[in-house]
């Protein structure tokens, strides 16, 4: 269990990595916080002839607002992002959802923008950006351009980002009043793969009707997997208990095709869809009506 | 192919500069180079958590890290526990483990340390729950986890 051999890189800044990465082309790979990466290595499933390490960019490591909006450097460790008072304020969703990753161990190294351009189906944070509406920055050696998060999950590990381009920036948006939030997953021990993890969004109109609904999935899908099927039932309605319920059940009938595997078949990855959707429906409504921001 | 890139880290206090080829993991850097052999290999794939030391402070996987990226940095591995090596004193925990049966066959050991001392320099005064969460990514076959819960448990009374 030794990775192969490989030409190895550490530039300090964000331009000289992508000289790089233009110059080596997909025989190259970028190193992040390495929690996927190199155990993908290691089993030798992964043998890029370079690896470009981009833990020397401290330009890529911040927590910072834009207005009412928050922006993440990529190369932010979970673990920091887990720690911040301005993400805890500004977006209590992506708070509550970073302890779900991995453990403590795996938190300190690993980092935001690593996470989502790895695009795992299991993982949290891709749940997490899509719920949001994210934008995703990225950079090649000429330009920069932002993509939404509703463009960005392309297929499994699979995202819209070209050969050449980094990941430099996560954008969450500033989010309307009355919106509330939740994350929640089901796992067999603490910080193992989900077999189902969910994040809502809702945002109430002034008669307490939902005006707008995220409801995202991982697991169950290629990708993270946005319920639009849930969202359409749910919106211009009063969310009350049975709403909710329905909408997790649609959510579970026509949203999500998951996967069976020796972790959970597919239908009882189907059953968590409807209680885990029903479960963080249910708290995000209750804190639009509290008046919390997500 | 064969790229050796020099590096310069401090283990335990102690600087080491060695050139290393950059496929080596800072595992095999710490047992093989170093012959600090108390860093455990388990799975190498970062489920097992033997091989956990801190870097700068914080507890991280060294199967998951190549030895080239701790250049200029700080790692403590459990040789660096003991107040002093030429006595026979344990760090306060590793006391703890050892009153409380905190390890049988002592293989993840180093491991749990590591995660532990880090974990109770944040949080002194931890819950059960908080306990068990933070040991959540070690595995240990011997103790069923309830002798290491309850040796940290000691460890952190005694600190108050």
């Amino acid at each position: 269990m030794k990775p192969a051999p490989f030409e190895y890189y550490r530039p300090e800044t964000v331009d000289e990595a992508l000289g790089l990465l233009a110059e080596h082309g997909s025989g190259a790979k970028l190193l992040a916080g390495g929690q996927s990466l190199v155990p993908t290595m290691n089993f030798r499933l992964a043998q890029p002839a370079v690896l470009i390490d981009l833990n020397a960019l401290a330009e890529l490591e911040h927590i910072e607002p834009d207005g009412d909006a928050l922006r993440i450097g990529a190369m932010t460790r979970q673990r920091q992002v887990e720690r911040s008072a301005l993400v805890a304020e500004r977006a209590p969703l992506l708070h509550e959802a970073v302890p779900f990753i991995g453990h403590p161990q795996i938190r300190n190294r690993g980092t935001i923008g690593g996470s989502i351009a790895h695009a795992d189906p299991a993982a949290e944070l891709p749940v997490v950006m899509l719920a949001r509406r994210a934008r995703l920055h990225v950079r090649n050696r000429r330009d920069a351009r932002s993509i939404p998060v509703d463009e960005f999950f392309t297929g499994l590990f699979a995202t819209a980002l070209g050969p050449e381009e980094i990941l430099v920036d996560i954008e969450l948006p500033a989010v309307p009043p009355s919106t509330g939030w939740a994350f929640d997953e089901v796992a067999r021990r603490h910080g193992d793969f989900a077999l189902v993890g969910a994040a809502a969004v809702v945002t109430l109109d002034d008669s307490g009707r939902c005006r707008d609904v995220r409801l995202v999935f991982s697991s169950v899908g290629d990708g993270p997997v946005l319920a639009h099927e849930a969202a359409r039932q749910l919106e211009g309605e009063i969310p009350d208990d049975a709403a909710v319920r329905a909408a997790a059940g649609a959510a579970a009938e026509r949203d999500v095709d998951p996967p069976s595997d020796i972790h959970a078949s597919a239908a009882y990855r189907r059953q968590l869809v409807r209680v885990i959707g029903t479960r963080v429906l249910a708290r995000a409504v209750e804190r639009a009506r509290n008046g919390s921001v997500s | 192919m064969s790229q050796q890139i020099p590096i310069s880290v401090n283990v335990n206090g102690t600087l080491y500069e060695r050139a290393v080829e950059p496929r080596l993991l800072l595992s095999d850097f710490l047992r093989h180079e170093l012959e600090l052999t108390g860093t455990h290999v388990g799975c190498e794939h970062g489920v097992c958590g033997a091989c956990t030391v801190l870097l700068d402070g914080d507890a991280v996987r060294s199967c998951l890290l190549f030895a080239v990226q701790v250049d200029g940095h700080g790692l403590v591995t459990v040789e660096g526990l003991a107040p002093d090596a030429s006595s026979d004193r344990l760090h306060p925990l590793q006391e703890a483990f050892r009153e409380a049966h905190g390890l049988q066959c002592g293989f993840c050991t180093p491991g749990f340390l590591m995660t532990l001392v880090a974990f109770l320099e944040e949080n002194p005064h931890p819950s059960e729950r908080e306990i068990r969460e933070v040991i959540s990514g070690h595995l240990c076959r011997c103790t069923g986890y309830q002798s290491i819960v309850e040796a940290t448990k000691i460890a952190a009374r005694r600190s108050a």
